[in-house]
């Protein structure tokens, strides 16, 4: 039997704190990463850590990003979380020359060098815009960030939350059955979770 | 805004919980796990495990533990003590611990440092320095780098070692007064100011908490990113959320 939620599994590192976190609020998800997993997927999960050129070269080599691409087009509900975030977008100044999934308009920048970088803690959000995904979460609480790049959306639209770090930036974006996160949901105690939870409501 | 972090910090032998601990209704009061998921309720930013085992053989025993607590624990961990090279390394973020303190592997083979935060990213390399003042009182401060709890002078200037391993790619560190440890006296407070003004990543500091003043004292005048603290929490003197409330108090931005 097909779990309902596939966390896409690219050889970026352990991804089973993410699935644990979902297990936690009562939902199975499957790790793998095969087109067929992906294809039968109710619901789509990208995490990552690392540089966002191996990682997109990584899902081109397992054909996996033309996959992810066509399942968002026709509708399921896809969560980008960390490096997963930044993927959505058409490029990185980490690695320039590389093509993203380009599923939201803008880039990926480097946080601005007068600061601390990784920006590293847990730091507030401001909720732009009211999502099913953020239901009980309340305006201004606090996540775990763990990061350099941030998301530039071009469309300010996408925005759906913005974290002062020096700068604001979108630490999270949503359009449509797409939705992405700067900050660790899973290393975000109870709120994290919550995320999670509201997430996975959209499945069944 | 940038929260300021509350870690607990557990020492782990052979798995187990060393130091005491006064929580109620917990089923098992030596499992880590169980501990660090009780601080994590608590609203702990942060937990540090410390492997204070003395024998390498039982390795296995602390990667088994950064493995449980990847699957139990929803903030973030880090596991330092006993760590002597990469494959250390590798073994305890393989199994999902979020970072690793390296001490005396950092002194021993300084090139570790960076072969590790470009490896792994120096989001998840820490480099615990233990620093003890070497000048008198009155005297302009300076603090030397010591091993094996305080027993081995290294002759490295803590200052310049903090600036030497953030160069080399550590992405954060922890910050022991071996003055301190201990005595409940309140952070080396020169020291953490000291070691901040050097380098541009977090800076944990730890050592010598006996009040939630002092744990204010850390970021206030120390300018402290975190602190750290082990017996105050554990012997339920106080709880993760009244220091926080306290900070707040004193205008710490704190995460509740």
């Amino acid at each position: 039997m097909t779990a309902p939620l596939y966390i896409i599994d690219y050889g970026s590192g352990n991804l089973r704190s993410v699935q644990k976190a979902f297990e936690r609020v009562g939902v199975q998800a499957e790790v793998g990463g095969d087109v067929a997993g992906i294809r039968d997927a109710r619901g789509l999960v990208l995490p990552g850590v690392g540089a966002f050129g191996s990682a997109m070269e990584e899902l081109e080599r397992r054909g996996l990003a033309e996959v992810i691409r066509e399942r968002v087009e026709a509708g399921v509900p896809f969560l980008g979380v960390c490096l997963g975030q930044q993927l959505l977008f058409e490029s990185s100044e980490e690695s320039p020359g590389v093509a993203g999934l380009g599923l939201l308009e803008g880039a990926v920048r480097l946080l601005p060098v007068q600061l601390k970088v990784p920006h590293i803690g847990w730091n507030t959000i401001e909720i732009a815009k009211a999502s099913p995904v953020l239901e009980a979460i309340p305006n201004g609480s606090a996540f775990y960030f763990v990061h350099s790049f941030v998301v530039t959306p071009r469309r300010p639209g996408d925005v759906l939350t913005f974290t002062e770090y020096g700068v604001g930036f979108a630490s999270g974006v949503e359009r449509d059955n797409v939705v992405a996160f700067q900050f660790h949901p899973e290393k975000s105690s109870s709120l994290g979770l919550e995320i999670y939870r509201n997430f996975a409501r959209n499945l069944c | 805004m940038h929260l300021i972090r509350v870690i607990p910090c557990l020492d782990v032998d052979k798995g187990r919980v060393v130091k005491g601990t006064n929580f109620v209704n917990l089923r098992d009061a030596g499992d880590p796990v169980e501990l660090a998921s009780r601080y994590d309720l608590e609203g702990a930013d942060e937990v540090v495990f410390l492997d204070i085992t003395a024998s390498h053989e039982n390795r296995d025993t602390i990667v088994e533990l950064a493995r449980r607590c990847a699957e139990e624990l929803f903030i973030p961990f880090t596991i330092g003590g006993g760590i002597r090279n990469q494959g250390d390394v590798r073994a305890l973020l393989n199994a999902g611990a979020d970072k690793v303190s390296l001490n005396s592997a950092a002194i021993q083979n300084p090139e570790a440092v960076n072969e590790c935060s470009r490896r792994y990213g120096s989001q998840c390399i820490v480099v615990a320095i233990d620093a003890k003042r070497i000048t008198p009182r009155g005297e302009p401060p300076r603090w030397d780098v010591y091993l094996n709890g305080g027993r081995v002078n290294t002759g490295l200037d803590a200052v310049r070692w903090a600036r030497e391993v953030v160069g080399r790619g550590a992405g954060e560190i922890m910050l022991t007064s071996m003055d301190r440890d201990g005595t409940k006296d309140g952070f080396d407070l020169e020291l953490t100011r000291a070691v901040v003004e050097a380098v541009r990543v977090p800076v944990i500091a730890s050592g010598g908490v006996g009040t939630l003043e002092h744990l204010a004292e850390g970021v206030l005048a120390g300018g402290a990113d975190a602190v750290l603290a082990a017996s105050i929490f554990h012997f339920g003197e106080y709880s993760i959320r009244q220091a926080k409330e306290f900070m707040a108090a004193r205008g710490v931005p704190v995460r509740f």
